[in-house]
């Protein structure tokens, strides 16, 4: 089977934000950029599947300007064979996404595409549910584990109240949950073998579709500080201070 | 204009999020958005849609009982959204995990972008959304015609769950999609409150070094009437089942009371907690971030603290 993973470029999750003191967005100028934490899950299990003889070849897309080839490539490196980057320097939004990795998916006729559940900067949780919508295929949200059961793909799912488990038609859709793998860290060789695979560029633009954003930012601001509190010095002092000044005991 | 808001439910009652979600249409509606009608799409649900009869400025419910909705699989419900969309400017559900499965792929079948997570109502089209963890707040203006918004829970109170008698409408089911089954649940036991609206939260992270150390937060829960809860570390771990995960990609949680036992308060578990009344972090480490938003932050060995925190609480 052919894998398809959709891989973003985020600010690194470990990073503290900055907002931009005029309300425009985040502090992103020389701040430290990562692929989004779920999609390095997502490449790690279509990397698992190749090398358990399920997957075929695993190809890599990535939605954005220029510089998302590195997050392509850090891909590469972990073990996908080639990657694909659809080009735009406009503002994107995750239905506008969802309509062009359809078009990338058109082209490529995956039997599974992994994503993220959600990317870490914008927090949607939106992109794999739409893409698959798109397509009219089934959809695995917030996957914790894939099994392959003859001609169908068998997803257990974090919800809400514990598990779920779901047998999916295939082709399908599935986004990688925390608990689904552990992303490897690239060796140096592979690293090196990455920069030799191809990575393609498509114009979005080309595509002709409408990727408009549909959501515009009024303004970003900060939220309310927190004020630290006070040490207490024993449990006794602590059950005092619950029951007579902050009264919730 | 109108609003439907759709409702999470275990078949004989509503779910929480239903009455937090509906505080957000009332909002909506003050300010312009009209009727607020409710949908309960299940299978064997007809008691929760008697429960939202009773629901508070509700004109109208639609029950749609059949068996293709059984387990609210993504792929049948959307449609059912989708077909009910034509007659509503907004569609709301909770941010919990059905309302994040199902109203995307409703959006895109409508051309829709939706709005994820909403924690303010400026005005008609405009909505306030945390970003970067909730690191910072969004404030944006939709431009769709139609408007699909997943409203997170602790952001807005539960309304009451009496005062209103809605008519009921009964649907036909939009048919079985063939795409997907559902093949089990493991289901979370317990007898203490719900994580995302229990008043007190007891939370622990890789700190407390075994499942079986759970028991002591859990003696200290049942004493408080608390819910229990755990960081990311302590969940992949294995300590604790995946429900349990207060953060950014785990459960929001805004109680009145959050004890954080053997957590350091990574972002990504703040993120989880950090709008609770009161913080209270039990940690060995004096430098552990947690302590910078704990209102009452106690330095100490959690093996000895936790066990006497449950025998000072007897007396
Ligand atoms: C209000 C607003 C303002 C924005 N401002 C900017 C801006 O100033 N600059 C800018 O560059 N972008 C901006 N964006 C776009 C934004 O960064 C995201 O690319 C887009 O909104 C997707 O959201 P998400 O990643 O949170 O989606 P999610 O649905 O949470 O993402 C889930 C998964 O979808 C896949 N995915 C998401 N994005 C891509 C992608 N680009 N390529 C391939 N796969 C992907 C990944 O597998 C990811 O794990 C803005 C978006 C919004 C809504
Ligand atoms: C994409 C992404 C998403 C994430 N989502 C979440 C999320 O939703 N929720 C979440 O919680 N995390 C999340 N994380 C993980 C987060 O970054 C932290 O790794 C995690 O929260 C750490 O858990 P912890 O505080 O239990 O463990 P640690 O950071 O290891 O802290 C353990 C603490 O216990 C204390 N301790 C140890 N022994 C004792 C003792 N005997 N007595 C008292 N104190 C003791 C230590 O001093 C330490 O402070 C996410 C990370 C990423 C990258």
């Amino acid at each position: 089977m052919k894998v398809l993973v959709a891989v973003k470029r985020v600010i690194d999750a470990y990073v503290k934000v900055r907002v931009k003191s005029d309300g425009s967005g985040v502090e992103t100028a020389n701040v430290k950029m990562s692929m989004n934490p779920f999609c390095e899950i997502a490449v790690e299990e279509a990397v698992r599947l190749k090398e358990q003889g399920i997957a075929s070849e695993v190809v890599v897309v990535s939605c954005g300007p220029q510089v998302n080839q590195e997050t392509i490539r850090t891909a590469l490196a972990m073990g996908a064979d080639r990657g694909i980057l659809v080009q735009s320097d406009e503002e994107l939004q995750p239905l506008g996404i969802a309509k062009l990795l359809k078009s990338v998916v058109e082209k490529e006729q995956p039997d599974l595409v992994l994503l993220g559940k959600q990317a870490v900067d914008n927090d949607f949780n939106q992109t794999g549910q739409m893409l698959s919508a798109l397509l009219g295929w089934s959809q695995g949200t917030f996957a914790s584990k894939i099994e392959q059961q003859d001609g169908k793909l068998r997803v257990t799912r974090e919800i809400d109240g514990g598990l779920e488990t779901l047998d999916l038609a295939t082709p399908t859709i599935v986004t990688a949950d925390l608990r689904l793998n552990e992303p490897r860290y690239a060796s140096l060789p592979n690293i090196m073998k990455a920069k030799k695979k191809p990575i393609e560029t498509i114009e979005a633009e080309e595509l002709g579709l409408d990727i408009a954003p549909r959501l515009k930012v009024l303004n970003v601001s900060e939220p309310p500080a927190r004020q630290a509190g006070v040490r207490v010095e024993s449990i006794a002092d602590l059950v005092d201070k619950l029951k007579n000044e902050a009264k919730v005991i | 204009m109108s609003i439907l808001v759709i409702a999470d439910h275990e078949n004989d009652a509503l779910g929480s999020a239903t009455l937090s979600t509906l505080n957000a249409a009332q909002q909506i509606a003050a300010k312009g958005g009209g009727d607020i009608h409710v949908l309960v799409a299940g299978k064997g649900c007809a008691e929760a849609a008697k429960a939202a009869q009773t629901l508070p400025e509700v004109k109208k419910v639609l029950l749609a009982d059949s068996e293709e909705y059984d387990h609210l699989l993504a792929e049948n419900v959307a449609p059912l959204v989708v077909k009910l969309a034509e007659g509503y400017d907004y569609v709301l559900a909770g941010s919990a995990t059905f309302g994040k499965n199902v109203l995307p792929r409703a959006a895109a079948l409508l051309d829709v972008q939706p709005i994820s997570d909403i924690v303010a109502v400026e005005s008609g089209d405009t909505f306030v959304r945390p970003i970067y963890a909730g690191n910072a707040l969004s404030k944006v203006q939709s431009g769709d015609a139609k408007k699909l918004i997943s409203v997170r829970g602790t952001a807005f109170d539960a309304v009451p769950a009496e005062g209103g008698s809605a008519e009921l409408e009964t649907l036909e089911g939009t048919g079985d999609s063939g795409l997907s089954s559902h093949v089990g649940s493991e289901l979370t036991q317990s007898e203490r409150p719900e994580l995302t609206t229990a008043r007190v939260v007891i939370s622990g992270g890789r700190g407390m070094q075994s499942g079986d150390n759970f028991v002591i937060l859990e003696r200290v829960a049942d004493k408080l009437g608390a819910a229990l809860g755990a960081s990311r570390a302590a969940v992949d771990a294995g300590f604790v089942p995946n429900d349990y995960q207060v953060g950014q990609t785990g459960k929001v949680v805004a109680p009145e009371l959050y004890i954080a036992v053997g957590i350091s308060g990574a972002i990504q578990h703040l993120a989880g907690m950090k709008d609770s009344k009161v913080i209270v972090a039990i940690n060995k480490d004096e430098e552990a971030p947690i302590f910078q938003v704990a209102d009452y932050g106690l330095v100490a060995d959690l093996f000895e603290a936790v066990p006497e925190l449950e025998k000072a609480l007897d007396q």
